[in-house]
């Protein structure tokens, strides 16, 4: 059996190229860009017509993010509620303040069951840690079972979509990875497999069901964690999320410290935001809920890991911490011009499109090349906010965090509030927009250049040159006027006496 | 330090620039939305729960008491159901014109076993129209989450019109959060590939409803 699982860069993540350059090499790839324009336009008119069925769903949008604001607001009290309640359950509660702790914690419980494997439920929040590779470094095999997970798992690739990790894909794809590595990982694909998609779900319910069938233990993530009960919840579709829930001995989930909701009366808004505005489904096929654990139903032991690995840092920042309100539904991506042409694997995260745009460069800082690009893997054009269920206003935060790259300033790194250097390669941004402060604070430097502009107007290039070339080979620049507004203004007394245009 | 104080101790850091907030949680969230969506008899619910149902795939039957065991009886025979677990708490009638042989779910009967097993009959705890989903929550009724998902059959009954609610938030009102709940909304699907629903992967790739009335 091959222990060769290549899955996503580990945070902070190798030297990975700056989101324009990898995008680069994204948009010439014929097959990567039908894949995804076919994939993100079906799911497009699909969700708007679910959501239209809501005539409440802008209340709903709004109580979603008042329960989340809530909750952030107060963080550290629903925290210790969700302890309190998941160990009243029978359950036990560790807490990891990054992605390392979290790895050991979990190597650790899965050494001490004395099982070389582990099945596990798609999850963002290991792939987050990097924890499939941690736990192969243990001599461990992690088996991911959702499909999209498989086909990422079995192509030794990187997943490129929140909700549908193998987006990137077709059907063709599918099959030939299927066929070629299946019998490398344990029951090899059926003889003749064809493209068709029932064909080839099935081929993954026969390859993965020997796996269920001898586990011992399940590693899960959750979608909720709801702190007055301690209950937790999964939402998925296939049903290798109940497997990996109930069949194993030992269930471990690890969990995100801002996937708390208050009160279980507060899973009536997120059912019904979440399926609709990702699947596009008015309910998703499976959901599960448990309580710490039930006698002779479902595993006996359960971990519960809470992870931090820069939730707090992105917490402490007043503009940004609304990115804690996702509930990773990917109507984001799924909308997005950006992503539908770079494809996910240019973010350089395992959340890509405009949510990993702002939540990778808090959740990992903006120092390295990819992270300080990210704010800017966006037209603002606001698609995003339009349809996400908790009305995070992304393209805010990426001004904000645009913002945060060229001029520095204080931000929090682990806990520590730490100052940040302005970025480099932004000097000519930063001496322009000096010299835009300095011009429009003094009228008399205004009047002069707008005068220059007008009167040299014939003289200027169609496109800008050096670096400014990128912009305008894409865009007209505005035309200058004849004449200055307050020139002409003065001139015909407001319009009253105009007598045309200077000439 | 431990990592418990220490994420603990961020949090509060982190908040430290947010004003005092003793709102209570009742008060926090303005709740304007609907709790049921349109305005329906209830006939006209049951009837919407047989809609989405079938618009899930599920295959969706209708019946009275009387006709519950003739009829579940039809359903394993039409399907060539050998065997069919049961949980420990089904109605002994309701299976009683079953030709099929049953099995009943013991505690120490492992996964492989369950496999062998063509079929499932279950109660249901509640069935909710909007979305066509019903919920599981373990009763005797319904047994271990393990017997409805492992056999590649699901039956499941649903008294009607008393176990059907109209939404998802009165559904919520109705279960019990101690108890591990399972919410189906159809047979097994995937949308993993180019994102187009395709039924029956995991879970039992057939599902059907008997929706019975007294």
């Amino acid at each position: 059996m091959s222990g060769t699982f290549v899955g996503m860069p580990v945070f902070p993540p190798p030297a990975h190229p700056a989101f324009p350059k990898a995008a680069h090499e994204a948009v010439h790839n014929q097959t990567l860009r039908g894949n995804l324009r076919h994939a993100t336009h079906t799911i497009r008119g699909k969700r708007e017509k679910a959501v239209a069925e809501m005539s409440d769903w802008a209340e709903l949008r709004e109580a979603g993010k008042q329960i989340k604001d809530h909750t952030l607001r107060h963080l550290d009290r629903y925290l210790v509620q969700v302890e309190e309640s998941v160990t009243a359950a029978g359950g036990i509660v560790h807490w990891a303040a990054d992605a390392d702790e979290a790895n050991r914690i979990v190597a650790r419980l899965v050494k001490e069951t004395g099982e070389p494997e582990v099945v596990k439920v798609k999850s963002m929040a290991t792939q987050e840690i990097g924890l499939n590779e941690a736990l192969e470094a243990e001599g461990i095999h992690a088996y991911e079972t959702d499909l999209a997970e498989l086909i990422v798992q079995l192509g030794k690739d990187r997943p490129s979509h929140i909700l549908v990790p193998a987006i990137h894909r077709n059907r063709g794809e599918i099959r030939d990875i299927f066929a070629r590595e299946m019998s490398e990982w344990g029951r090899p694909a059926p003889e003749g497999l064809t493209d068709t998609p029932a064909e080839l779900a099935e081929a993954a319910r026969l390859h993965l069901r020997e796996k269920f069938l001898r586990a011992k233990v399940g590693i899960s993530g959750a979608n909720f964690m709801v702190a007055e009960t301690g209950t937790l919840v999964v939402v998925e579709s296939e049903g290798n999320g109940r497997m990996c829930l109930t069949l194993p001995e030992t269930l471990i989930s690890v969990v995100g410290i801002e996937k708390i909701v208050p009160t279980w009366r507060d899973l009536e808004v997120f059912l019904q935001t979440l399926p609709r505005s990702s699947t596009a489904e008015r309910m998703n096929p499976y959901t599960s809920m448990w309580t710490g654990t039930t006698d002779q139903d479902g595993p006996q032991t359960f971990h519960l890991v809470l992870l931090d690995n820069g939730r707090t840092d992105t917490l402490a920042d007043e503009v940004g911490r609304q990115a804690l309100r996702c509930i990773r539904c990917s109507a984001c991506l799924n909308v997005c011009p950006v992503y539908e042409r770079a494809g996910g694997h240019a973010y350089g995260s395992v959340y890509p499109g405009p949510i990993g745009a702002i939540l990778s460069p808090q959740l990992r800082g903006t120092a390295s090349e990819i992270d300080a690009s990210l704010p800017y893997a966006s037209s603002l054009c606001g698609a995003c906010y339009e349809v996400c269920p908790v009305a995070i206003d992304i393209p805010e935060v990426l001004v904000h965090l645009r913002e945060r790259v060229v001029e520095g300033g204080p931000v929090t790194r682990e806990g520590n509030k730490v100052i940040l250097k302005p970025a480099k390669g932004h000097a000519a941004e930063r001496a322009a927009m000096r010299a835009a402060r300095w011009a429009f604070a003094s009228p008399r430097a205004l009047r002069a250049g707008q005068r220059l502009a007008s009167r040299t107007r014939r003289f200027h290039p169609r496109t800008l040159p050096g670096p400014g070339s990128a912009w305008s080979a894409t865009r007209d620049l505005p035309p200058v006027p004849a004449e200055p507004f307050r020139d002409w203004w003065q001139r015909t007394q407001g319009g009253k006496g105009d007598k045309g245009a200077a000439k | 330090m431990s990592s418990r104080e220490r994420i603990l101790g961020r949090v509060r850091r982190a908040l430290a620039d947010v004003e005092q907030d003793d709102m209570p949680y009742e008060q926090a969230v303005s709740r304007d939305y609907l709790r049921v969506h349109g305005d329906r008899g209830v006939e006209q619910t049951v009837e919407l729960l047989a809609e989405n149902l079938a618009d899930y795939r599920a295959i969706v039957h209708r019946c009275t008491t009387a006709d519950l065991a003739a009829t579940l009886a039809g359903m394993l025979a039409a399907r060539g159901s050998r065997t069919v677990v049961v949980p420990p708490g089904l109605d002994p009638e309701w299976l009683s014109a079953a030709e099929a042989e049953l099995v009943l779910d013991r505690a120490e009967s492992t996964p492989y076993e369950l496999d062998r097993v063509d079929s499932v009959v279950t109660a249901c705890a509640v069935a909710v129209a909007e979305t066509g989903t019903i919920v599981l929550d373990g009763s005797p009724d319904q047994g271990r989450r393990r017997i409805t998902l492992v056999p590649d059959h699901h039956i499941c009954v649903v008294r009607v019109p008393e176990q059907v609610v109209a939404s998802v938030p009165q559904s919520l009102e109705r279960l019990d959060p101690t108890r591990p709940l399972t919410w189906i909304s159809g047979p097994s699907a995937t949308s993993d590939i180019e994102l187009d629903r395709v039924e029956g992967v995991h879970g039992p790739r057939t599902l059907e409803v008997v929706l019975v009335t007294a």
